[in-house]
């Protein structure tokens, strides 16, 4: 590109000062997304005494060992028995699980809607898209209700199908199916590909990007979920690692010792860290499903 | 639907079966017992409700409670919606003119997105701590005594900040490839018809960003009334008592600590009808989107 | 190999549209047909319920000696070409070609001789491994017809195989198609909407209009005598001058009253009538007998010019040879006899 403005002296100098000033907001932001989460790091790297007499730590200390380990195997709760071990495991079920169970389901479904001819097609595309319109949070109370009449509170059943009633993954795959062209599934078809064999031999491979993009997009609201592992699991056993918020939080209100801070930080840093590195790692392909998911 | 697709008959019907199951079983008995038991009067231990017609409508519109909850939901949605739109075009904006570095800022800038809301609220917690908090020494700095979950507007400061900062990374990936899908033959015959970078941007970015930018606003509607409830639960530490708190909150602790049934239905009924309304305003923006491009 | 009887058959789309008209013809054995026409004349429409991808409303449909109203399109025996080729694009050449035999179940030898056999024939040898998004247009053609090949079906269906090309290739592939479809003898029924490949091509051309078959002919017949103003205009480039005039019986056609051309035989329907002549088929005169033309315009086009301007007052193209000649703004059309389309003024319909 020729830009004629940057031959000018004059020109090119305040080209650069506008840069100095991109630069600072962008740093700037950068910052603000970054320290509250480095606060935490270093924080959890000291004692519990000196964090309750000196406030946050902006440096790293030497306890980083102690507190990460505390907060992964040390036996917390009420009844003493659950470790951050267990409740990063219960994490992944929740994240994977409710990934896995989506991406099943509403791929199945959209193909349904998508690529056959039957008289129901309109009844149950509303059927499913009408969950846009009620998030889990404003029905929270009945959904509990009725998870615990069907008996399935405590249990991974009740952890994560009840969050796989929602139609944002079947919308996904429907535009995408939607936008395969029409003439792959005429060609299979004259090839002697049957529904199952076309979908199967050529839908699935197809959407293998977009499955990794919901993949990541649903692997990290499953994994992130608080309110309904709130409500669904009392027993320690079962608890997420974002569940274990909720504990750490009540101990603090209710705690006349001092607060176990660096733990907490450190359990916060595990909390947060296997969403993001995947968001940081797959970043395209996540933007990607994010970008064109929700159009 | 494709045309020439399967005729197959039971196909489909299992294929949706799951799916369907799930839904009626997750979510329309649910949905229709909140709606259902916004009319009764509930005994707390369940047994036995009394037909009471629109009385916890009534109860709820007459609550100064509740008005007072509204208002804060009102002011919370706005602010939070406000600052995160606006943080994060600003920063869109610069992350798509940089030349150097943009790979970096982007992620930088976005991997929070992946932060519980509920782990934010922790770290926010630490953070405003009356005693141990960075953000708290800095407001004595400033001769200001911050009282994180005892005074009212301190405490909304905080989820504020808090909901803005996990919500800043959406509104930023979708601003700036909304910026980076703008055709650069645009860019240069704005160029050439504008030599003022504010001026094309206010005449030329912002317009093509317009549909981006609507669409974001429903997004973080939405996000700060239902997905801020893991921060605002960390952050009044369980004592909701004299905290600010929004509408989607109050349902919970109605519905669980006070065991007042109807009335947490009720809101619900209300909830169900604002995000209703929410939807059907994105229907229309979507098909005037579509018919202006 | 097997030729197609088609007899009443009609298609009404679920929103109305009625895409084809009740309509009747046979296929020979080996016989290349050519269906074109205008945007949304339904061509497509008729070539997709011969695959079987679109439902039949009424009538028979028989290949060979099969009626397949009722059958899959796998079982129909048919292979099909797509206008965007249609081929997977997570699969190589080579599984491409191969997927509709593994699908019936011919064994792997069988599948790569066959495939083995395709790819030499359209020398698609180099690239058995690569995926369809490494391979240029005219390649991508090819694959398609190496899937459409490897089947060895009784009918090769063709929909616009050629407009995602460029002309040159398109004029070298369509040489090969044919080349291939009467080495190979299979029955074909190909759909373009370009009038020089159904005049190159065809063995028979169908001229299809709003859903009916308007003429069915080899394309001479279809070039010498059109059916109707439509076919004439359609087929022929340029197309052929079509002028309002009157007949008055006596061996002789009236322009504008004042004009007249002599026509060979004589027909009896006097009144108004519409006159179609070939811009080719007229030359620049001097005699006496000549008709007076109003030059306006000259396109050159290498070999010949077109020369557009007026005749008796209607606007009139005249294809003459280039002879680089300066032309002078009045001229002398010799217009033969045996030029003259007679249509009828109404209906369109030849005289
Ligand atoms: N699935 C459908 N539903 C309703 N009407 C249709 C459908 N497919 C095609 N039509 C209509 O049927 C008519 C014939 O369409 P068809 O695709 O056969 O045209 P065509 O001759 O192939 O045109 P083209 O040269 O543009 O491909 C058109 O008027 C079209 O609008
Ligand atoms: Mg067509």
């Amino acid at each position: 590109m020729t830009d004629t403005t940057s031959t000018t002296p004059r020109a090119k100098k305040r080209f650069r000062w506008s840069a100095v000033f991109d630069h600072s907001i962008l740093i700037l932001g950068s910052l603000f997304m970054l320290l509250p989460v480095f606060l935490a790091l270093t924080t959890s790297s000291h004692d519990n005494v000196e964090i309750q007499r000196e406030g946050l730590k902006f440096w790293f200390g030497s306890d980083i060992d102690e507190n990460f380990g505390n907060a992964m195997f040390e036996k917390g709760g009420f009844t003493k028995t659950v470790t951050g071990m267990t409740m990063l495991m219960n994490s992944f079920i929740l994240g994977i699980g409710f990934a896995i169970g989506k991406i099943i389901l509403s791929m199945m479904a959209a193909y349904a809607i998508v690529y056959f001819r039957f008289r129901f097609a309109t009844f149950a595309f509303w059927m499913i898209f009408t969950t846009i319109l009620l998030p889990l949070e404003v029905r929270i109370l009945p959904s509990y209700e009725v998870i615990q009449s069907i008996g399935l509170t405590n249990s991974y059943t009740g952890l994560i199908v009840p969050l796989l009633a929602s139609a944002t993954g079947t919308f996904f795959f429907r535009q995408f199916f939607l936008s395969v062209p029409e003439e792959l599934v005429e060609a299979a078809r004259i090839d002697g590909a049957g529904p199952v064999k076309f979908f199967i031999d050529i839908l699935v491979p197809l959407s293998q990007t977009m499955i990794a993009a919901i993949f990541i997009i649903m692997f990290v609201y499953g994994w992130n979920q608080y309110l309904w592992p709130t409500l669904i699991t009392t027993d320690e056993g079962l608890f997420t690692l974002v569940r274990g918020i909720r504990q750490i939080i009540q101990a603090y209100a209710e705690g006349s010792e001092i607060p176990e801070y660096g733990q907490a930080m450190a359990l916060a840093l595990i909390a947060m860290l296997p969403p993001v590195a995947i968001v940081i790692f797959f970043q395209s392909w996540f933007v990607k499903g994010l970008v064109e998911s929700d159009k | 639907m494709k045309r020439a697709g399967f005729a197959n008959y039971w196909l489909p019907i299992l294929l949706l079966l799951p799916q369907l199951t799930i839904i009626a079983v997750f979510f329309y008995w649910p949905a229709f017992n909140a709606v259902q038991s916004s009319f009764y009067l509930q005994d707390p231990f369940g047994f036995g409700s009394q037909f009471v017609g629109f009385e916890n409508y009534a109860d709820l519109f007459a609550s100064k409670e509740y008005a007072k909850v509204a208002r804060f939901t009102l002011l919370f949605t706005l602010l939070v919606t406000a600052t995160s739109l606006a943080t994060a075009l600003l920063l869109a904006v610069k992350a798509d003119k940089v030349l150097r570095g943009a790979r970096t800022y982007k992620t930088l800038l976005m991997w929070v997105y992946a932060v519980a809301p509920p782990v934010a609220g922790l770290m926010g917690v630490m953070l405003f701590d009356q005693n141990i908090g960075s953000v708290t020494d800095l407001f004595a700095w400033f001769g200001y005594d911050y009282r994180l979950g005892v005074n009212y507007w301190d405490t909304a400061f905080a989820m504020i900040i808090v909901s803005v900062w996990i919500q800043i990374p959406v509104n930023f990936i979708f601003f700036l490839s909304g910026l980076q899908s703008i055709p650069q033959h645009v860019r240069e015959a704005a160029m050439i018809d504008n030599p003022s970078g504010f001026g094309r941007f206010w005449q030329i970015t912002f317009p093509l960003l317009a549909p981006t930018a609507f669409f974001l606003l429903i997004i973080n509607i939405t996000y700060a009334l239902f997905d801020t409830f893991g921060i605002i639960d960390t952050l009044v530490k369980n004592n909701p008592a004299s905290n600010p708190m929004t509408l989607v909150y109050k349902v919970f602790v109605d519905g669980f600590r006070g065991n007042d049934m109807g009335g947490s239905s009720a809101q619900s009924v209300v909830l169900m009808v604002l995000v209703l309304a929410l939807t059907i305003f994105q229907f229309r923006l979507l098909e005037r989107r579509i018919h202006y491009t | 190999m097997a030729n197609v009887s088609v007899k009443n058959i009609r298609k009404t789309y679920p929103n109305g549209t009625e895409a084809v008209m009740p309509c009747n013809f046979d296929i020979a054995d080996g016989e290349l047909v050519v269906l074109v026409g205008p945007s949304g004349c339904g061509k497509s429409t008729l070539l997709r319920m011969v695959a079987g991808l679109e439902d039949i409303t009424d009538g028979e449909l028989q290949i060979g000696d099969r009626v397949v109203n009722d059958l899959d399109p796998a079982e129909r025996d048919i292979a099909m070409v797509f206008q965007n080729y249609a081929l997977y694009p997570h699969m190589s050449v080579y599984k491409n070609m191969a997927y509709g035999l593994k699908n019936r179940g011919t064994s792997k030898e069988d599948i790569d001789h066959k495939v083995r056999e395709a790819s030499a024939m359209l020398n698609l040898d180099d690239y058995l491994d690569r995926r369809p998004s490494q391979l240029s247009g005219g390649q991508r053609q090819r694959v398609a017809m190496g899937r459409a090949i490897v089947r060895d079906p009784a009918l090769f269906l063709f929909d616009e195989p050629l407009s995602n090309l460029d002309a040159k290739l398109r004029n070298q592939m369509r040489i090969e198609i044919r080349n291939l479809q009467r080495r190979l003898g299979v029955t074909a029924m190909y759909v373009t909407h370009d009038q020089v490949e159904a005049m190159t091509m065809a063995d028979r051309i169908f001229v299809l209009n709003a859903g009916r078959i308007e003429q069915v002919g080899t394309p001479s017949e279809i070039y010498r005598t059109p059916a109707s103003t439509f076919v004439a205009s359609f087929m022929g480039a340029p197309p052929m001058n079509l002028l309002p005039a009157t007949y008055n019986g006596n061996g002789s056609v009236h322009l504008n009253g004042e004009t007249s051309l002599k026509v060979d035989a004589p027909k009896d329907h006097i009144g108004d009538i519409q006159l179609g002549i070939r811009p080719e088929e007229v030359k620049l005169a001097t005699g006496k007998s000549a008709t007076p033309f109003k030059l306006e315009l000259i396109e050159e086009l290498g070999a010949s010019r077109l020369l557009h301007g007026k005749l008796a007052g209607h606007d009139f193209t005249v294809n003459a040879p280039n002879n680089d000649a300066p032309l002078a703004d009045n001229l002398m059309l010799d217009i033969p006899s045996d030029a003259l389309h007679m249509f009828d003024h109404e209906t369109g319909k030849r005289l």
